[in-house]
């Protein structure tokens, strides 16, 4: 069984809201990133957005845009990053670790090499921004290394394409929660509410994950009523941004996501209540 | 005896039909389709279906046909450069005058198509990425002219390197947003210019400027500017009787190009080759020929020839033309390659500098540093080919923008 599943299964049993914290590998520094994946799961992370830099981000806002550029700036690379999946995993047989960014990376490495590899390190999952439904046929590799592809629904996303992401769906459903690009600052709750519950009313086994715009422990919260699990990215890479050291990096990723993780499972609480 | 650019290859372009192209998923072969995120599924699926609509409607097409004569001025002449011709003592070199369009350029060809769409979707607002400014200043045009509000997205390198027309977008009404994420030049401004599109669907309307980006963009682009080819083949026949030997366009992302070639595709005899920037040359690996020297990736919405690195990152371009600096190329372009239909090959800054001034000089004509690129590709390939055959530029704009560069680069202070 992929991890990804058996964590939403332990999630829903528990009756908790899963916590998606992504960070950009290599960002702030590419010698901290097993440390930092690891403070992230002490922290509450269920399941860890590993993003693969790249230089022409087009889906993301600033935050991100600066932190691929550091990243880019020393070296890292998918070899690299999946040389500390693999480290990672020596610690942690069981948190998912979910890949996301573009498909130029893969598309030069070579998709059944990139598969064999990612599955041998101990990758889980992809989420390829710039890959649509539509060319899924493109990454077929990797599913059929057993890899899950996670799809995105927006909310310009039409009932009739929903309902065939929510077949080819595999993992969980990512709902960006408003056209944009990552970081802004444009959540309106209602709506994304309202979507939630109709995809779960066509998909009630498929776990959704709520991304984009989630900031802080209230916007999390918010979010756990009716979702499966929150991403948090932005934030969350500004709050490291400025961290120098092991120590200093893994304090501030500790810090920033204990009250989410708080409020999350006091949320899921008041829920299940 | 005249070797064809293409003869080694013909064989795998013989049975296509080149008009037949892209498919329903924008595919041209492997190239092209629809990589985006799902956020612009939608708005682009609305797009294609508008756009495949007023393509057929004898309204739109009756307004746009008026546009072009009024308001671009076509059709554009094609001229025979005999004093040019003579001096380099092989085929005749003939030009379509493009340079001449309102604005300069053919990119007006394209937005004027454009913003006659993004009219007929209700969109109240235009934005756009430019490199050179040529796009930037004909988006600005169309969009005053519609009453739309217009964003234009701009390196800050370019900026500096294309003063007046930044200036002339500002007189035109625009904003002009420079983007210094990146290599700060025309691919991190499409990379912005997407950024909002995606934040904006709503109510604006992306024009953009190259036949390069997701589906719909690399055919409809192309298809506003197949004009050029569609009247330079009619103006062949008519002045000359025969088709050319061999056509040339400069290639950035490459739709003065394929606005040039597509009416030729079919026709078998006719060479096809594209300028692409060598830059400093393309063994310095300071250069933007994404044919001649790069390789399949994904770039930008559509699967194509991109300049990067082993890991798959995006490298920076150079070429002394702004217009020409970009790492990826049109997708139908990739394919041409790939049949064999067409050949790509390197102009070096050098070349196209020495082609510019050769032109000033002996034509009286003062071209575009991108398409400069041509007339140098022109010039080699009408020295090796007899003085009956015809070589036919597409002289895609005009230089006025490019002389505060050309004075930089010899010492000249204006
Ligand atoms: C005069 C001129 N020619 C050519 C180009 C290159 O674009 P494309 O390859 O799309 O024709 C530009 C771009 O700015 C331009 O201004």
């Amino acid at each position: 069984m992929n991890r990804i599943d058996r964590r939403f299964a332990e999630l829903k049993a528990a009756g908790r809201t899963g916590l998606i914290p992504f960070i950009t590998a290599g960002d702030p520094s590419p010698e901290h990133v097993v440390a930092l994946m690891h403070a992230l799961v002490e922290a509450g992370a269920d399941v860890i957005e590993l993003g693969v830099p790249f230089s022409d981000p087009m889906a993301d806002g600033p935050v991100i845009q600066h932190a691929s550029e550091r990243a880019l700036a020393k070296g890292v690379g998918l070899a690299r990053i999946l040389g500390w999946v693999g480290e990672f995993r020596r610690r942690d047989a069981n948190t998912p670790v979910v890949l996301m960014g573009y498909l130029n990376p893969i598309e030069i490495h070579g998709y059944a090499e990139f598969a064999d590899e990612a599955v041998a390190a101990g990758v889980d999952g992809v989420l390829l921004v710039d890959c649509p439904l539509e060319e899924s046929a493109t990454i077929k590799p990797l599913a059929d290394a057993g890899l899950h592809r996670i799809f995105l629904a927006a909310p310009t996303t039409h009932d009739a394409r929903l309902a065939a992401l929510i077949r080819e769906a595999s993992g969980f459903l990512y709902y960006v929660s408003f056209a944009g690009v990552t970081g802004a600052n444009r959540l309106d709750l209602a709506p994304v509410r309202a979507r939630v519950a109709a995809i779960k009313t066509l998909a009630p086994a498929l776990p959704v994950a709520v991304g984009f715009g989630v900031r802080d422990a209230a916007s999390a919260a918010a979010i756990a009523g009716f979702a499966d699990a929150v991403v948090i990215g932005s934030a969350l890479v500004e709050q490291l941004a400025n961290s120098a050291g092991a120590s200093a990096v893994t304090d501030a990723a500790r810090a920033f996501l204990a009250p989410i993780r708080k409020a999350l499972d006091a949320g899921s609480a008041k829920n299940a209540a | 005896m005249l070797a064809k650019p293409f003869d080694s290859a013909a064989s795998a372009a013989a049975s296509i039909d080149f008009s037949q192209y892209p498919d329903e998923h924008g595919r041209f072969g492997e190239y092209g389709g629809l990589y985006v995120a799902e956020t612009l599924m939608e708005p682009l699926a609305e797009l294609r279906e508008a756009y495949l609509r007023l393509r057929q409607d004898p309204e739109f097409i009756a307004e746009l046909d008026r546009d072009l004569t009024h308001y671009v001025g076509r059709p554009s002449p094609i001229y025979h450069a005999e004093r040019l011709s003579k001096k380099i003592g092989g085929a005749q070199i003939l030009f379509k005058r493009e340079d001449l369009n309102h604005t300069g350029a053919h990119k007006i060809n394209n937005t004027v198509g454009q913003a006659l769409v993004a009219k007929r979707m209700g969109k109240r607002r235009i934005i756009a990425e430019t490199g050179a400014g040529q796009h930037g200043v004909a988006s600005a045009t169309v969009a005053t002219r519609l009453g739309l509000e217009c964003v234009v997205y701009m390196g800050a390198v370019d900026i500096e390197r294309q003063k007046i027309n930044v200036y002339r977008m500002k007189l035109l009404g625009a904003e002009v947003v420079p983007v210094t994420s990146g290599s700060k030049t025309l691919k991190d401004a499409l990379n912005e210019a997407m950024r909002d599109w995606v934040t904006n669907v709503a109510d604006t309307f992306y024009i953009i400027g190259t036949v390069a980006g997701p589906h719909p963009y690399p055919m409809m682009v192309r298809d506003f500017n197949a004009i050029v080819g569609r009247e330079a083949r009619a103006q062949m026949l008519a002045q000359y009787g025969r088709l050319p030997d061999v056509i040339t366009a400069c290639v950035g992302g490459g739709s003065n190009a394929i606005g040039l070639f597509h009416a030729f595709l079919n026709d078998r005899d006719v060479a096809i080759v594209g300028a692409e920037a060598a830059g400093d040359g393309i063994e310095t690996g300071r250069h933007a020929a994404s044919l001649a020297a790069g390789r399949p990736g994904v770039l930008h919405g559509n699967r194509t020839y991109v300049i990067c690195d082993d890991d798959g990152q995006i490298t920076e371009t150079h070429s002394i033309s702004a217009g020409l600096d970009y790492p990826g190329v049109g997708p139908e372009h990739a394919w041409l390659k790939d049949t064999g239909r067409a050949s790509y090959v390197g102009i070096t800054d050098d070349e196209a500098l020495a082609a510019f001034h050769e032109l000033a000089r002996s034509e009286g004509i003062l071209a575009a540093l991108e398409s400069s690129h041509a007339v140098a590709q022109g010039i080699k390939l009408a020295r090796d080919l007899p003085k009956d055959e015809l070589v036919l530029v597409n002289l895609s704009g005009r230089g006025d923008k490019d002389v505060h560069t050309i004075a930089a680069r010899e010492g000249i202070a204006l």
